[in-house]
């Protein structure tokens, strides 16, 4: 006798019906609504007072294409920088060590304290308050020639960036599991052995969408060294609309570069996160 | 009588307020398997990670193979070890853990590999075959390639049990090997240990598996509240406990 021959009576069967779509009246709506919206802004923005072919001409000058590899040269560098800085510090944070604590808790704490712009400026302007750097007797430069707009940005930016980025290494670091420390140390291993081979990896994980965060952010902050004179994308763009006061559509080439390349980074940051998932995501793939 | 492998002598160790150990001595001999028993926060843990210093005790000793661990004795004083030192202590240790704790961004052939090269400074190829030897003798020679997270966990406990076992320990430990294992599982990780028993290795195995203890193991001690309340022969301290409170043990596990 079959199973189902002694089920109840007066249910039919589903089991061959489709499900039907639904229709999605508010998204059309909304959508249309929306599109219409944006045509009425680009309609004024063409409408406006914006020479387009401007901003055609002068997006691939020279100027403007050494403005923005300088931009990429610097954010990369910088971020690098900050990455050192703040695996460092992330590590000295969470040491038993109060001295090593106490520099990392003070170094966080001055660097996340200040606006960005201050200090570059400072950097920027530190032969004012150390003409000259070096051993005292033994080798010493006069500090205007050392602390180039490059320099000074690179420090700058690169120091304030390690501020932010041990906190996400603090956490990233946090995530992996105490028993991963201990399986380490059973098999022999040292403190620096077991967060290079062991811990880190696994931090990576869980700090590549904050730190691509955090990269972008890079990016754009890079703009900001054109207080002091690096010759970015931003201060390029300046440079050339004082001369010919094409202001808007000058800063909408810069703009568009901008946006170019914070587009190409999200397609990389999924590159990243696959190759530190490794092991993890292999079922769900 | 031949000095035992490992020595314990008056071992005491807090957390906080709570006392963990309470002047615990034992002798493990070379060659045998002892399971502690007890109830959970009877110190039958934390007794074993003492032994490879995972938690570093209060006052006592721990002497394995001879040597003195975590502290030498210099002009009547014990001075802490370095980091780098207790580390070269834990080689002749391997350690199973209830959580398998193998590494998750690593196949289990690189789990097992991890330690004989990146520490030991074993050549790559000499590892590969041995780490593959060691995945045979546990059954999985066909899962060289799979991460953990592809295994169930009866699988994952045997991989960590080649990992510990790559390192060419004098002493295995065992921490609750098979307890966060599906009941299904269970017995296929007793069957890798039996193994390794009958092969002469000196294991200490803190365990629930009573039927595991009555089989392999050549003296059980039962803890409770910090202190070694009965040991002795496997047959007698499971079969006949002199002490009452070993005896209320086993009744409640033995349902």
């Amino acid at each position: 006798m079959n199973a189902t021959e002694r089920l109840a009576q007066g249910f039919p069967d589903l089991s061959r019906m489709m499900v039907a779509r639904q229709p999605h009246w508010m998204r059309w709506l909304t959508a249309t609504a929306i599109l219409a919206v944006l045509a009425v802004i680009g309609r004024a923005f063409a409408n406006g007072q914006i020479e387009w072919s401007y901003v055609g001409r002068f997006l691939t000058v020279p100027a403007i294409l050494e403005g923005i590899s300088n931009t990429m040269i610097m954010a990369v560098l910088a971020m690098a920088l900050g990455i050192v800085l703040g695996v460092v510090v992330a590590v000295m944070r969470l040491s038993s060590n109060p001295v090593l604590k106490s520099v990392a808790a003070g170094y966080t704490w001055l660097f996340r304290g200040t606006p960005l712009i201050l200090q570059l400026l400072l950097w920027f302007n530190l032969a004012l308050v150390f003409p000259t750097i070096g051993i005292p007797g033994l080798w010493s430069v006069r500090a205007v020639d050392v602390m180039t707009p490059f320099l000074s940005a690179l420090l700058g930016l690169g120091i304030n960036q390690g501020a932010y980025t041990s906190e996400v290494m603090r956490a990233g670091i946090l995530s992996v599991d105490v028993g991963q420390y201990e399986a380490a140390q059973a098999i022999g291993m040292g403190r620096l052995r077991t967060l290079r081979r062991i811990i880190l990896p696994q931090a990576m994980r869980v700090v590549t969408p904050p730190l691509s965060n955090e990269f972008i952010g890079m990016v754009k902050a890079t703009s900001l060294a054109s207080v002091i004179q690096y010759p970015e994308v931003l201060h390029n763009a300046e440079n050339i609309y004082y001369a010919n006061s094409r202001v808007i559509e000058l800063l909408i080439v810069a703009g568009l570069w901008y946006l170019l390349v914070v587009s190409i980074l999200t397609p990389l940051q999924m590159l990243l996160e696959r190759r530190f998932s490794r092991g993890t995501l292999q079922l769900v793939r | 009588m031949t000095k035992p492998l490992v020595a314990i002598r008056s071992v005491s160790k807090n957390f906080g307020d709570f006392q963990a150990l309470k002047q615990v001595s034992l002798d493990v001999r070379a060659g045998e398997v002892l399971c502690l028993i007890g109830a959970s926060g009877s110190g039958k843990t934390t007794l074993l990670r003492c032994v490879n210093q995972l938690t570093p005790i209060d006052s006592g000793g721990v002497w394995l193979d001879g040597e003195l661990l975590g502290v030498r004795e210099e002009r009547g004083r014990l001075h802490r070890l370095t980091e780098r030192q207790i580390a070269r202590q834990r080689l002749k240790t391997g350690m199973v853990f209830q959580r398998f704790n193998l590494f998750p961004h690593k196949t289990a052939l690189e789990n097992i590999t991890e330690g004989p090269v990146q520490v030991q400074g074993r050549k790559q190829e000499d590892a590969l075959a041995e780490a593959m030897e060691l995945l045979r003798r546990v059954g999985l020679a066909e899962k060289a390639d799979a991460y953990p997270s592809q295994l169930s966990g009866g699988q994952q406990q045997r991989v960590a049990i080649a990992r510990a076992l790559a390192m060419k320990p004098m002493l295995m430990l065992f921490d609750e090997p098979t307890s966060a294992l599906d009941p299904e599982l269970v017995g296929e990780v007793l069957t890798v240990m039996k193994e390794l028993a009958r092969s002469g290795m000196t294991m200490m195995v803190v365990t629930h598996e009573l039927g595991f203890a009555r089989e392999v193991a050549d003296r059980v001690v039962y803890m409770d509240h910090g202190t070694i309340v009965e040991a002795g022969a496997a047959a007698e301290v499971l079969g006949g406990p002199r002490e009452a409170r070993t005896q209320a043990f086993l009744s409640a596990v033995i349902r």
